[in-house]
């Protein structure tokens, strides 16, 4: 039996084309993926994120903690900011990549990948356990919470009229649209506390809101009603993927796994090695300092071709090289594109690659992240 | 609601058949398009190339998935539509006429019992 979220009979009602994604029923489309897709970029979209999970750590040694058990410097946080980190195994392979928010001096928010909960929670309690600093509480309260993410150039002018007025907890803005990249705050919504983020998976501007499930269907309603005029449209799974690959966002189980380190994935930014120890901090300095076996690229299709797609095999030089891990045809430029791993010594723009599609090889082209810019 | 032309023949892998004298049109059923929306690219076979019914012989690429389409009966293709591999979406927009993929100089006309009338493709795919 699949897992369905607090939204599930507002996708029915809409007519989504349900699918099993990770053992949750979720829409992967309303209507058409590029459609929604363009509407994201255009305008707004609105998609349920309720599926992804939630952990909170708090105490005097949470910062210590979690500064020991993520890559980036959690004491960069203020409350009230929230960064994207990720979760490595001392090999250096990631667990997860995640957003970990500060609410209060000692509160943090986690907010990771649905398909990881039970693979981070286990991970986090098993090293919970062993601290030795003190002070510190982790609840995985992924039940607890529901979530929307509303994306697009449009959200601005709507949303709070929807969740209006100043904000209530962690830190003081007068409104909700008042929120910079990557701030969090708390809201009340129809007599109900929501956590407001101006963070995305889109590459567009927008927020994500997290709220108990008994208000996320009225906050749905809510927002699709007022957003309409706006060009909002409910979008899928489907769309969330051409999104996230034109910009370049990693999707754990492609980009990520937990064989493949944060470096040769091009999320080194994200690891701070002068904050002291943490999970997996030798094997990625060394990585840092001798290079990596392989490092991830973005590529075009420069030729008219069926789309790339993920394990498609990438050729260069008549030699197989690598491996496609996401592909699709980009709504916004027409063309297929897609991220893959090759040689570091191949891992520069302007390199032409084959994209090997039943059999035929396929012209392609590697291009600097992100793939789509305005 | 999907449209069911009834001069149309049927494959339960949702491919249609037009018959004409000797030969046949193929392509995919309205149905067909309305799971896969979005069709982004559309890959025929050869001319000349000798098919068996039921055997893949082109593909049809959605923004999500590329779907296998098999060809409903035997024979040898002779001609294939090159405006639906430059304009994809005509698979969505027309799947019964400007969306056709191939015609085939039908090999075993008595294949043609064996698919669907429009009334058994209809009970198939319900609704």
């Amino acid at each position: 039996m699949l897992k369905r979220t607090a939204l599930y009979s507002a996708h029915q009602q809409l007519a989504a084309k349900l699918i099993d994604f990770g053992g949750w029923e979720m829409p992967v489309q309303y209507t058409s993926i590029t459609d929604e897709h363009l509407a994201v970029r255009n305008a707004a979209g609105i998609f349920d994120i309720s599926h992804m999970g939630e952990v909170t750590v708090s105490g005097l040694g949470a910062e210590v903690f979690l500064n020991s058990v993520l890559t980036n410097d959690i004491r960069k946080l203020a409350a009230g900011q929230g960064q994207y980190t990720l979760m490595c195994h001392p090999g250096g392979g990631v667990i997860d990549d995640l957003y970990a928010y500060r609410l209060s001096e000692h509160d943090y928010l986690l907010v990771i990948n649905a398909s990881r909960i039970e693979a981070d929670v286990a991970w986090l309690q098993a090293h919970a356990a062993q601290f030795t600093g003190g002070g510190l509480n982790l609840q995985d309260v992924s039940h607890n919470y529901a979530a929307i993410a509303v994306q697009g150039p449009r959200v601005k002018e709507f949303i709070h009229l929807v969740i209006g007025g100043a904000s209530t907890s962690v830190f003081k803005v007068l409104a909700v649209t008042e929120l910079k990249k990557n701030q969090i705050a708390g809201f009340h919504f129809g007599g109900h506390s929501l956590l407001v983020a101006r963070t995305g998976y889109t590459g567009e501007d927008g927020f994500e809101i997290l709220g108990s499930a008994s208000m996320i269907e009225l906050l749905w309603a809510g927002l699709l009603a007022v957003g309409q005029p706006f060009g909002l449209k409910p979008a899928g799974l489907g769309a969330r993927d051409t999104l996230r690959t034109e910009v370049c966002y990693p999707l754990y189980g492609h980009e990520l796994n937990e064989n493949i380190t944060p470096m040769e994935a091009g999320v080194g930014p994200f690891v701070a090695f002068d904050k002291g120890n943490f999970s997996g901090r030798s094997v990625l300095a060394q990585q840092q300092a001798n290079g990596m076996k392989r490092k991830l690229v973005a590529f075009k299709m420069t030729d008219k071709s069926a789309p790339p797609r993920p394990q498609y095999p990438i050729w260069a030089n008549g030699v197989r090289v690598g491996e496609v891990v996401s592909g699709t045809q980009s709504p916004s430029l027409n063309l297929g594109i897609g991220m893959g791993y090759v040689p570091p010594i191949l891992a520069r723009p302007h390199t032409n690659i084959e994209i090997e599609i039943r059999g035929k090889y396929c012209a392609a082209v590697i291009v600097p992240k992100p793939i789509f810019r305005k | 609601m999907s449209h069911i032309p009834s001069d149309l023949k049927y494959a339960k892998t949702h491919e249609w058949v037009r018959v004409s004298g000797d030969t046949a049109t193929v392509g995919i059923t309205d149905h067909a398009q309305h799971e896969l929306t979005d069709i982004v690219f559309v890959e025929l076979p050869a001319v000349g190339r000798k098919v068996k019914a039921g055997e893949a012989c082109a593909v049809v690429e959605s923004v999500k998935t590329a779907s296998d389409i098999y060809s409903p009966v035997s024979g040898e293709i002779i001609e294939v539509n090159p405006t639906v591999v430059d304009q994809p979406a005509l698979v969505n927009s027309e799947p019964h006429t400007g969306g056709w993929f191939y015609k085939i100089k039908l090999g075993n006309a008595a294949e043609l019992n064996a698919l669907l009338s429009p009334d058994d493709y209809q009970k198939q795919i319900g609704g």
